[in-house]
C-alpha cells in the first residue's frame, strides 16, 4: 500500500515539521518513505507545503501531485489543492482558519478547528500536530501507537521541553470528535 | 552499521564525503545546496577538518585545486550559476590530472534562473563545461541513498583515474529526506602518491602540478595520455539501472528526479497493458551507450525524460544510432513533469511507432 500525503498552509504553521513527524513515524514502522518540502521563497506568512509518501514498496516519485490525504491549514491551500485529491481520498481542514466547506462529494472531509483548539488548550502554535492527531485517528496508514518515539526523533534535545506539548496536541487531535 | 536514518539529500552527501575521508571543503553559499555547506561548517571543525567559506566560487574551486595537488580528498559544492563560475578552475584541475569532487545541485537556468530543480546543466557536466579537451566523471543520484553512495564512489573513481568527478544532482533530490544507510567511516588514508606536491624534504625530485604546456607536441601527448584513461573509464566504470526492461517494447531513459517520476509512469503504463521499461543512467559520463544499443535491438522506441529543453536526448540518439525513434518528454525552468505527462508521451510514441 502507498499513501501520498500533502500538507499545506502558511509558513510558520509547522507544515514541514508535521511532515517530518509523519516521515519519522513511517521510518520507525519500517516503511519506505520520502519527505519533500517546498523550498521556494517561503517565510512566515507565505505559503508552504510538504509531500510525504509512505509505502510498503520503494517510493517512486517523491512529488505528491495527486494526494490520497490532503491536510490544509489555510484557504489558498484548499483552493489550490482540493481538485487534486484522488477520488475516495481524505481532506483535513483547519476549520478555525478556513470557513468554507470542501466542495467535492467524492472525498471524505474532516473539519477540525485546530488553531482554536491549540489556543484554548495551552498548546499555541501546535495546530499542526492537532491536525496530525486527527489524521492518525481517521486514516489507517499509520497508528497512534509509537507516537512518543517518533516525536523524540523530531523534537531535538535542545527543545526537549516542547515534547510534552507536542504529545498533548497530538492527543487533542486524536480524541477530537 | 545498517541503521536507517532520515536525512536530506544534501546532508547525505556531506556525511558520506566525511566518511569517505574528505577533510577539506571549500564553498560559497547558494540555494538549493546550502544544507551541504551548513553540515560541513558544523562537522569539519569537530573532526580536525577544514570548512572554508571562500569569498567567491572562483576562489573556492582554486582552493580545491590547491588541496587536490597535495593528494588529499577535497570537495566543493554549488548550484548551477555557481558551477558556471567554477568552470575555469575545473578545466585547470582536469588539465593538471588531479582528483576532487564537485557537487552541482542543479537549479533552473540559464543566467541566475530560479531556485527550483533542473537538469539543464547536463551538457556542461558531460561535455566539458570549461575549455579544452577534457571530461569529468559524472554521477547522477536519484535517491538520498545514492547521494551518499555515489559521493563515496565519485571520490574513489576520481582518485583511481586522476580525473575530477562531478556529482550532478538537482534541487529535489537535494532537499528531500529519505531513509539512508551510511557506510562505515574510514579514516583518511594518505597513500603516498607519486605526483602529489607534499614537500621533497630534500629526499626526492620535485613533483610538478601544472596545466601549462607551451610545446604543442608535449600538450598533445598529455591529452592523448589522458584520453587513454578516459577510454579505460568508458570500458570499466559505466553504471546504470534497468527497470522492467526484460520484455519491454518501449524504453524510457531518465536520470535523477526525472527517473523517479518516470518509474511511476512505467508502473502505470504496465497496468494499462503497455510493455514499458526504464534505463536509468547512474553515470552520465561515461554514458551507458552499450546498454542503450542493446535495448535498441529489443524495443520499438525510446523516450528521453528530462528537466531541460532536451540535452541527454542527443546522447540517447547517438547511442542507438538513430535505429529507433527517440522522443522527448521535457519540462524546464524548475518545473517537473507529472507521471501522467510521461505516460501521455509514451502513448504518443507508441501510437506513432505502430502506425
Amino acid at each position: 500500500m502507498t499513501t501520498r500525503i500533502l500538507i499545506a498552509g502558511f509558513g510558520g504553521q509547522g507544515i514541514l515539521f508535521a511532515g517530518k513527524f509523519l516521515a519519522n513515524k513511517g521510518l520507525l514502522e519500517g516503511r519506505q518513505l520520502s519527505w519533500l518540502p517546498s523550498y521556494g521563497p517561503e517565510m512566515r506568512g507565505g505559503t508552504a507545503n510538504c509531500s510525504v509518501v509512505l509505502s510498503d514498496d520503494p517510493v517512486g516519485s517523491p512529488i505528491v501531485d495527486r494526494p490520497d490525504v490532503l491536510i490544509v491549514m489555510n484557504l489558498p491551500s484548499l483552493d489550490k489543492y482540493e481538485t487534486a485529491v484522488v477520488p475516495g481520498g481524505a481532506v483535513f481542514v483547519d476549520s478555525a482558519l478556513i470557513e468554507r466547506p470542501v466542495g467535492r462529494a467524492d472525498v471524505t472531509a474532516y473539519y477540525i478547528p485546530a488553531t482554536r483548539l491549540a489556543q484554548q488548550n495551552g498548546v499555541p502554535g501546535l495546530a499542526n500536530m492537532i491536525m496530525i492527531g486527527k489524521v492518525l485517528r481517521e486514516c489507517g496508514f499509520t497508528s497512534f501507537e509509537g507516537v512518543e518515539e517518533a516525536l523524540h526523533s523530531v523534537v531535538s534535545a535542545k527543545h526537549a521541553d516542547l515534547f510534552d506539548v507536542n504529545l498533548k496536541a497530538l492527543r487533542l487531535g486524536y480524541e477530537f470528535e | 552499521m545498517d541503521k536507517k536514518v532520515l536525512m536530506k539529500g544534501n546532508e547525505a552527501i556531506a556525511e558520506a564525503a566525511i566518511r569517505a575521508g574528505c577533510r577539506h571543503y571549500f564553498g560559497y553559499p547558494i540555494t538549493p545546496q546550502t544544507e551541504l555547506a551548513a553540515y560541513m561548517a558544523k562537522r569539519m571543525p569537530k573532526i580536525g577538518g577544514v570548512f572554508l567559506q571562500a569569498e567567491s566560487e572562483i576562489a573556492a574551486i582554486n582552493m580545491v585545486y590547491g588541496v587536490a595537488s597535495t593528494g588529499r580528498r577535497v570537495m566543493t559544492s554549488s548550484s548551477s550559476p555557481g558551477v558556471s563560475l567554477k568552470q575555469e578552475g575545473i578545466s585547470y584541475i582536469a588539465g593538471s590530472d588531479l582528483p576532487c569532487l564537485i557537487v552541482n545541485v542543479q537549479r533552473g537556468g540559464p543566467g541566475l534562473g530560479g531556485i527550483q530543480p533542473s537538469q539543464s546543466d547536463y551538457f556542461q557536466a558531460t561535455k566539458g563545461g570549461g575549455h579544452g579537451d577534457y571530461h569529468l566523471i559524472v554521477v547522477a543520484p536519484s535517491s538520498v541513498q545514492e547521494m551518499a553512495d555515489l559521493t563515496s564512489l565519485a571520490f574513489d573513481l576520481s582518485e583511481k583515474y586522476r580525473v575530477p568527478a562531478m556529482l550532478l544532482a538537482d534541487g529535489t533530490i537535494g532537499q528531500m529526506m529519505e531513509p539512508v544507510v551510511l557506510s562505515e567511516p574510514h579514516d583518511p588514508v594518505f597513500t603516498e602518491k607519486d605526483w602529489a606536491v607534499t614537500g621533497t624534504k630534500g629526499q626526492r625530485e620535485h613533483h610538478i602540478v601544472n596545466s601549462l604546456y607551451l610545446v604543442p607536441e608535449e600538450l598533445e601527448k598529455k591529452n592523448f595520455e589522458r584520453f587513454e584513461r578516459y577510454q579505460a573509464i568508458e570500458d570499466n566504470e559505466v553504471r546504470y539501472e534497468r527497470f522492467m526492461m526484460d520484455d519491454a517494447d518501449y524504453c524510457v531513459v531518465a536520470f535523477g528526479i526525472a527517473a523517479r517520476v518516470s518509474k511511476n509512469a512505467v508502473v502505470e503504463a504496465r497496468k494499462q497493458g503497455m510493455k514499458v521499461g526504464l534505463i536509468r543512467p547512474i553515470t552520465l559520463w561515461p554514458f551507458p551507450k552499450q546498454a542503450l544499443a542493446e535495448a535498441a535491438k529489443q524495443v520499438k522506441g525510446f523516450l528521453s525524460v528530462e528537466l531541460s529543453m532536451g540535452q541527454m536526448v542527443e546522447d540517447v540518439r547517438l547511442a542507438v544510432n538513430c535505429s529507433r525513434p527517440v522522443a522527448l518528454c521535457r519540462r524546464t525552468g524548475g518545473m517537473i513533469m507529472s507521471p501522467d505527462e510521461v505516460l501521455d508521451a509514451l502513448k504518443k510514441l507508441a501510437g506513432g511507432a505502430e502506425s
